[in-house]
């Protein structure tokens, strides 16, 4: 069952938010033991929650748009007393004195959070094997990783454990999981939703956003998400975008520019999907044309250098001095250093240690300076680019669904699973995986629609054409 | 060098201004001093993972009255972070303007008329508290140490000078009207002993006349004008040995020990902090418009040195030397206002400038209080010769204890009550009466009996006349 439809069930008495959430909960129960999307089930909150919504319809109250909808949270958003790790050691038992402001939005819309996902630790990963409590398992194929960082909000919905999910996404965390599961995963527009409560990894490129398994779902989630939030300075002064209206309104005249620079470093079999679906979009009325933004190619090594150097600041608190993890040693410096090295893994040490090397005298200008010089460069080539076409159609990953522990040793192979998705956070514009068949190997594929700042209508509008146009692939649960 | 240079020393301070602002830099917790540890904090001055800084207007309108104060140009500025781990840093870097500041390039005009060049002054956040504890206190050897948050994310606008300052006193001058102008736009309370003013010195020696400038300490840990002027003199003569024996200065940082009376060595150029800075990307960048700014400039009023001139202008013409001190005490206080109303009402702009910088200043606190009406009512009573000057300043300190009470009531009741015109024409003639060889004297020109029969004319009127009636009268009957 979708989002829509438990709410609308939810909303008009047929079914109880508390009769959903115990079947949510008895299926993480029974299931997510091989799968390991969820860190905490929340299952007192849920459950009280659903209660209050119940209460709502009871008492003739509009309970919200997503009434009595399971979500599963990653957990770097901070939940009020509920403990919040960002998949690290070094958070341990710490628990945020305050709610995220997506989570507020969510319970003011009456879903009912039902529990914190895995995730690679702080977001740095592209397959949650990075997570200091275990690997989150693709439920497509437990043998392959589901992607990351938000690895375990996209196995959460692949698995059919809550119909919504909330991810972030720096460089691509929750396109490429979306892709690799088999699910809708959409970031928006750099400054549409608020970071409050989002425990920062890098923070000029984060960006919360939601996985559902459908377009709609997705856009949904988003509309109630995208509010100004004057906790955010960057949150932008904006009304909500209504998206969900446009999910069916078609392609008809929409220009389309296919993207080889998106497409040409992928597998094969991931590339047909692509060219698929611009044949797809293109029989369905839209303009689809070829068109070429070398730049993208820079986009990586910009990324890996400005995304470091703000977490090397932005880490920089889990000092052991104030909440989490504390090793104690002979003096303050001391402690600080057994504390970072007992908390840390090996993935955030090493961009730690990057990131402060290129913020470091003598290296900021030929790394940081230079980095955010291309940025510039891969935000005016978008700028080109949508002179003549409305919207760019690429790949989200450059394969499908890879084992588990194939890439765990090679941190460059890594990285290459972000360079489609990356040019989009550099540029702080809007993007979104959408499922369009699957590989030679059976598993999913995503295909990335990217629009332009705030042309979230737009990009909603295209994908749901992408979502019509794809072939029909049944999941075993 | 030979031991009989004439050395000068070169000074460039840095003042670090606490914010009078009702919240903090970047967050809705209260700017108070001297609460319960850790009460005025949140998530954002607490640096908890997820929480973001909001910028506070207030503390950006202070500061740029502070920079229209020092003559500054105000700049499209933005805020960087410096990183650097310490326990009182709640996010260990500290949000900073670096290479954009708010404020660029003005001036401090000194009372003497010298100016001291401002290359800037920008806003900050301001760290924890931290408390040793243990060992004595000391860093080194505690054994634990207590932080305190509430201090965590208060406004701070650091003020740099350019290296214009050539003595210890010139040094102290520029703190002190610094000061003044701060209290002025608002900007802060001006209470050093609270923190509310931190300075750094940079200070460098070099022989008389030349124009290259020596290597460079900065010194920390100033808290109070005292300690500035002290540490300044310590470090220059310090200095000054170490090049007349031969050895050359290192460029350091150094912490001012007030008990020991010494600068000791905290860390080289080498130890150096890599504060690593990068543009604060959970903030935008701060753009005043025009608007703001004039309004801002609008709701100023005038700065110490504009006071200072209109009461110099009240006493007419050049201000004695002991008079600009005068001056100099009652616009510090913040007595000048006072003073001018005085002047309007009619009381000898001499006299109300003498009673606030000596009398009213005494009194300390309650004194600065007293209300105008009293004050004016005081300085005309003893303009007007119902008051002599012993009783006019008593009577002014009881007004200023007896909060709200009638100057005229509290006279009456210290028995200050002015003799009438007749009877003091009258106890005169009585005494000359009762002296008719002495008043022959005095009438032939002996003038030593002056004394003699207003001191009898006191005595008869048990103090209550005034001593310039009664050398009137007298020269009136002398002829």
């Amino acid at each position: 069952m979708g989002a829509r439809d438990v709410a609308a069930a939810v909303r008009t008495g047929q079914r109880s938010a508390r009769e959903v959430t115990e079947e949510a909960l008895a299926a993480v129960a029974a299931r997510d033991g091989e799968t390991h999307a969820f860190l905490e089930v929340l299952a007192d909150v849920a459950r009280s929650r659903a209660t209050a919504v119940d209460a709502a319809v009871a008492g003739g109250r509009d309970p919200g748009p997503l009434a009595g909808v399971p979500v599963a949270l990653k957990d770097n958003l901070c939940t009020r007393g509920i403990p919040t790790t960002c998949g690290s050691r070094i958070l341990d038992g710490w628990r945020p004195p305050y709610d995220a402001t997506v989570v507020e939005l969510l319970h003011a819309a009456g879903a009912v959070a039902l529990g914190k996902t895995n995730m690679d630790e702080f977001a740095m990963g592209s397959s949650t094997e990075n997570s200091a409590f275990g690997p989150t398992r693709n439920p497509r194929d437990r043998e392959k990783v589901p992607g990351g960082s938000s690895g375990g909000s996209a196995a959460a919905v692949a698995a059919g454990f809550t119909p919504l999910g909330l991810g972030s996404d720096t460089g691509g965390s929750i396109r490429q999981p979306a892709a690799l599961c088999g699910v809708v995963g959409m970031k928006p527009t750099y400054g549409r939703v608020s970071r409050y409560g989002l425990v920062a990894f890098a923070s000029s490129l984060d960006q919360i956003g939601p996985f559902a398994a459908t377009v709609g779902d997705a856009a949904l989630l988003y509309d109630v998400l995208a509010q100004h939030d004057p906790c955010d300075t960057t949150s932008l002064r904006l009304d909500s975008p209504a998206t969900l209206e446009v999910v069916e309104a078609g392609v008809d005249g929409v220009r389309v520019g296919l993207c080889p620079d998106l497409i040409e470093g992928c597998a094969p079999d991931v590339a047909a999907r692509v060219y698929e679906a611009a044949e797809a979009l293109a029989a369905a009325g839209a303009k689809v044309d070829e068109i070429r933004v070398p730049e993208f190619r820079y986009g990586l090594s910009a990324y890996y250098i400005i995304a470091p150097a703000e977490a090397s600041s932005n880490l920089a608190r889990y000092d052991g001095v104030r909440y989490g993890l504390r090793v104690d040693a002979e003096d303050a410096a001391a402690m600080n250093m057994a504390t970072r090295t007992a908390g840390f893994g090996a993935e955030v040490k090493r961009r730690i240690m990057l990131g402060t090397y290129a913020l470091s005298a003598g290296y900021y200008d030929a790394y940081y300076a230079q980095a955010q010089r291309v940025r510039t460069l891969v935000m005016q080539a978008f700028e080109r680019a949508y002179t003549s076409v409305d919207v760019l159609l690429g790949a989200t990953a450059p394969t499908t669904a890879f084992p588990l522990g194939d890439k765990v040793d090679d941190p460059m192979a890594m990285y290459m699973n972000d360079i489609c998705t990356i040019p989009s956070n550099l540029a702080g514009h809007p993007a979104v995986s959408v499922p369009f068949g699957v590989g030679d190997d059976g598993l999913p594929v995503g295909v990335q629609v990217l629009a332009p700042a705030l042309a979230e209508r737009l990009l909603f509008q295209v994908a749901g054409a992408v979502e019509a146009a794809a072939p029909r692939t049944e999941w075993s649960a | 060098m030979s031991s009989d240079t004439v050395w000068e020393t070169v000074i460039g301070l840095e003042v670090h201004c606490e914010l009078a602002t009702t919240t903090k830099l970047f967050c809705g917790c209260r700017n108070a001093f001297g609460e319960e540890p850790n009460t005025n904090v949140c998530p954002v001055c607490l640096g908890l993972p997820g929480s973001l800084p909001v910028l506070n207007a207030q503390a950006v309108e202070l500061a740029m009255r502070i920079g229209t104060a020092l003559h500054c140009e105000i700049h499209a500025s933005s805020f960087a972070r410096k990183n650097y781990f310490y326990p009182d840093q709640a996010k260990d870097y500290q949000i900073s303007q670096y290479d954009e500041p708010i404020n660029v390039g003005g001036w401090l005009e000194l009372p003497g008329g010298f100016r001291v060049g401002v290359t800037r002054a920008h806003l900050e956040e301001d760290t924890g508290k931290l408390t040793h504890v243990g060992a004595g206190g000391r860093i080194n050897s505690a054994r634990h140490a207590l932080v305190d948050y509430n201090r965590s994310g208060v406004p701070l606008v650091e003020i740099v000078s350019e290296p214009d300052i050539r003595s210890t006193a010139q040094a102290r001058a520029y703190a002190a009207e610094l000061r003044g102008i701060l209290v002025a736009t608002g900007a802060s309370d001006g209470r050093l002993e609270e923190g509310s003013m931190r300075f750094d010195a940079n200070v460098s020696v070099r022989p008389g006349g030349t124009d290259q400038f020596g290597t460079r300490c900065e010194i920390k840990n100033l808290n109070s004008l005292r300690s500035l002027g002290r540490a300044i003199e310590y470090e220059a003569a310090r200095q000054i040995a170490l090049i007349e024996g031969g050895e050359s200065v290192t460029q350091e940082t150094r912490h001012w020990d007030e008990a020991a009376g010494r600068t000791q060595t905290m860390r080289s150029k080498e130890e150096a902090n890599d504060y690593r800075y990068f543009p604060e990307p959970d903030l935008v960048p701060l753009v005043p418009d025009e608007e703001w700014q004039r309004r801002v400039r609008a709701a100023m009023g005038p700065m110490p040195a504009d006071r200072r001139a209109i009461l110099a202008d009240l006493v007419g013409g050049s201000a004695s030397e002991a008079e600009s001190d005068q001056i100099r005490a009652v616009v510090d206080l913040g007595l000048d206002g006072l003073v001018v109303d005085a002047v309007l009402a009619g009381a000898p702009a001499q006299l109300a400038l003498a009673r606030a910088a000596n009398e009213l200043a005494a009194e300390g606190e309650p004194g600065l209080a007293l209300p105008q009406s009293s004050f004016v009512t005081v300085l005309q009573m003893e303009a007007k010769g119902e008051l002599s000057a012993t009783q006019s300043k008593a009577v002014l300190s009881a007004a200023v204890a007896a909060v709200g009470s009638d100057p005229r009531e509290l006279a009456r009741e210290m028995g200050f009550e002015a003799l009438g015109a007749d009877t003091l024409t009258a106890a005169v003639a009585e005494v000359v009466a009762a002296h008719p060889d002495e008043w022959a004297r005095y009438v032939e020109g002996d003038d030593k009996l002056d004394g003699f029969f207003t001191g009898a004319v006191m005595k008869a009127t048990s103090g209550k006349a005034n001593g310039k009636e009664v050398a009137a009268e007298l020269r009136r009957l002398r002829g």
